[in-house]
């Protein structure tokens, strides 16, 4: 294998990484606060949504980073206010939250194929790509280090570096940290200590709104220039990834950049000489990323490291 | 006294949660036409309520055919529930169904015309049970958590349907499947009752299923057995149930009914072939929905899927409009919204009644 070839494979996987990294730490807020979130594909489907049409509609006037971070925030915030939904749901109501997420997967795609197809008569959002940074000064000069991470990237990979760096320290250096935790492990205990059990789930699942939110523009900026309504089931493999990763940001860095290399495989094997010529099938390559999630979750799954209250409503009365 | 007995039967409390999640979901549905067309918002309303009828009987009829895949995806949806199961899968077990009886319906010609559809549902049935069985057998031996797995197995199962497809039936011009000619479904009299509609035997193989599922689950120990799994993994094997073997069954069960929904489907003459695109097979969502509003019993699943075709269809001939059929879609969603909300509600009335009982003791 060329060099060359090694760098377009690890820009590639960034690609896909970076957003699967970015969603998956949303979904451990949501459980490490006792709430399951299988509505991440959802928000990720209206995050994405409401900021590329947001760029759509702002690309004649604006473009480049600033327009970039514009759309990221208002991609993190819609995804927070569709997550409210979730979180009343399943805290205030205490809900089946597999239903509750159910109902948000269903309607994320409705809502942004009615809306588009309604405003702006098509079923495809498009956008100008004018966010791709070909080289960061100085950095970009470092030997290897600067091919890999600082040529032909975006603003979305640093964002995600940054994101698990604060994840990190949050979950496992500051008090809120660790009543986050509790409020998933034991409720009552937390409960008993003080802690409103209430509040911090909500900071939990609006946490993994805004971050879903944000993933599901993260992962349409770098590879496509059109929104079609449908994040390919990315919201699920990011569950999927947070399993793998046994809910700790770390072991959720090496899961993300696992899967995102394996639909790198999938999605650029015909840029990579060595597998092109293997002649498999394409669709063999296609079922990659999804056929590796559950080998490996058959060989991780046995010893579970779930937060042990997630997915059941408090109880403040429960033993 | 009538009165009161009524509101403390818990079908009633269950089905009038539904009642009110759907009132909701139609509510919202009518403010968003109002936002997006307020000139034509009222018409477009109607035409949803309609549902069918709006094409008369051939549109009735449309709408039977409409709701025959989602009742069976439901079934296997519901099923799953009822054992504790979440199956997501539904969309793939439902495609390699349809794969296998398009497959049979092309291939095995030596069996004669007549029988050759029996036989290819059979094999769509069998297609859909052994997909299931997969994510069943992770669960029960490895902790798998079957949400995942079935989402994974809806991907592989598309991309090698895609893939099977190319390699053995495939009309390479139209870039879909062969039509599987001599294993057509008979039309079972509903081309009588509904003339030109696209509505045959299907409708009523999947109403038989319903029923058929409804007496295994509520009456036979094979089903409690299933059942008492869901509810308790530890407390069944203790009570000497092969709760491992359970998990595995039920899994084949929701995937043999998804299987069947496929088949179906794919041996009506209507034109339906597998088109090789990536794109899951939605029938296969549209059965959680529909499981969902039928709170999981088979029998509820039947008027829950009609009711969906219903609106389907609504939402078909309000194109009319220029309104997106989508906004169906948008609906559904908010009905199973608030019927989350409404169960959740109603749970908490039984325990305060529970609780108020107790101390009048």
């Amino acid at each position: 294998m060329t060099l060359s070839t090694f760098y377009f494979l690890v820009q590639q996987t960034m690609f896909y990484s970076i957003p699967l990294l970015i969603v998956a730490i949303g979904g451990m807020y949501s459980e490490r606060s006792g709430v399951v979130n299988i509505a991440l594909e959802g928000i990720m489907i209206i995050g994405a949504f409401v900021s590329i049409f947001f760029m759509n509609q702002m690309q004649s006037t604006m473009s480049g980073q600033w327009l970039l971070v514009l759309a990221m925030l208002i991609a993190a915030g819609t995804g927070m206010i569709l997550s409210f939904f979730h979180a009343y749901a399943s805290i205030n109501m205490k809900a089946n939250q597999v239903i509750s997420g159910t109902a948000l997967n269903l309607f994320a795609p409705a809502f942004a194929i009615f809306t588009a197809r309604m405003l702006i008569g098509v079923q495809q959002v498009t956008f100008m790509n004018t966010y791709r940074i070909t080289e960061v000064p100085v950095l970009s000069a470092i030997p290897i280090l600067g091919d890999l991470l600082f040529k032909n990237t975006y603003l979305t990979t640093f964002v995600g570096f940054a994101i698990l760096i604060v994840a990190t320290i949050v979950l496992y250096k500051t008090r809120f940290g660790l009543r986050l935790r509790a409020c998933g492990e034991h409720p009552q205990a937390a409960d008993a200590a003080g802690v409103s059990v209430k509040k911090m789930r909500y900071v939990g699942v609006l946490i993994s709104g805004a971050l879903a939110g944000l993933g599901g523009l993260v992962l349409m900026v770098p590879v496509t220039t059109a929104f079609d309504g449908q994040v390919a089931g990315y919201g699920f493999l990011a569950l999927a990834v947070l399993i793998f990763g046994q809910w700790r940001p770390g072991r959720i860095l090496f899961a993300a950049f696992f899967f995102g290399l394996m639909k790198t495989i999938s999605a650029a094997y015909t840029g990579i000489p060595i597998l092109l010529a293997l002649g498999i099938p394409s669709y063999m390559f296609k079922m990659t990323p999804y056929l590796a999630t559950i080998v490996i979750l058959t060989f991780t799954s046995k010893k579970s490291a779930a937060p042990k209250a997630a997915g059941e409503p408090y109880d403040a009365g429960k033993r | 006294m009538n009165i009161k007995k009524l509101l403390s039967n818990r079908s009633f409390k269950s089905i009038s949660a539904s009642v009110f999640a759907i009132l909701f979901g139609l509510i919202i549905g009518y403010i968003i036409l109002l936002i997006s067309n307020p000139a034509q918002a009222t018409r477009g309303f109607i035409i949803i309520l309609n549902g069918g009828f709006n094409g008369g009987l051939r549109g009735v009829g449309n709408m039977l055919h409409n709701a025959m895949p989602i009742i069976l995806t439901g079934l296997s949806v519901g099923f799953a529930f009822k054992t504790g199961l979440f199956n997501i899968g539904a969309s793939g077990q439902f495609i390699l169904g349809a794969f296998t009886a398009i497959y049979i319906g092309v291939k095995w010609t030596f069996i004669p015309s007549g029988y050759l559809w029996i036989v290819a549902l059979a094999g769509a049935m069998i297609a859909g049970a052994l997909w299931g069985a997969i994510a069943g057998i992770l669960k029960a031996y490895r902790n798998v958590n079957e949400v995942i797995t079935s989402i994974m197995l809806n991907y592989i199962g598309m991309y090698l349907v895609n893939f099977l497809v190319v390699s053995t039936v495939f009309d390479l011009t139209r870039n879909q499947s062969i039509s599987p000619v001599n294993a057509y479904l008979p039309s079972g009299g509903m081309d009588i009752l509904f003339p030109f509609s696209s509505a045959n035997i299907g409708i009523i193989i999947a109403v038989v299923t319903a029923v058929f599922m409804y007496v295994i689950l509520e009456k036979t120990t094979f089903g409690f057995e299933l059942k008492a799994v869901g509810y308790n993994r530890e407390a069944s094997r203790y009570a000497g149930i092969n709760e491992k073997r359970s998990i595995i069954l039920s899994m084949m069960i929701a995937g043999a009914l998804a299987g069947l929904g496929g088949g179906l489907l794919y041996l009506s003459n209507t034109g339906k072939h597998i088109e090789v695109v990536d794109i899951l097979a939605s029938e296969g969502f549209n059965g959680i929905p529909v499981a969902l509003l039928g709170l999981s019993n088979p029998i509820g699943i039947i008027f829950s899927g009609l009711f969906v075709g219903h609106m389907n269809m609504g939402g078909f001939y309000m194109q009319r409009l220029r309104f997106v059929p989508e906004v169906i879609d948008i609906m559904i969603a908010i009905i199973i919204y608030f019927s989350a909300l409404s169960l959740a509600f109603k749970s908490t009335i039984e325990n305060f009644a529970r609780k108020l009982g107790g101390r009048t003791k």
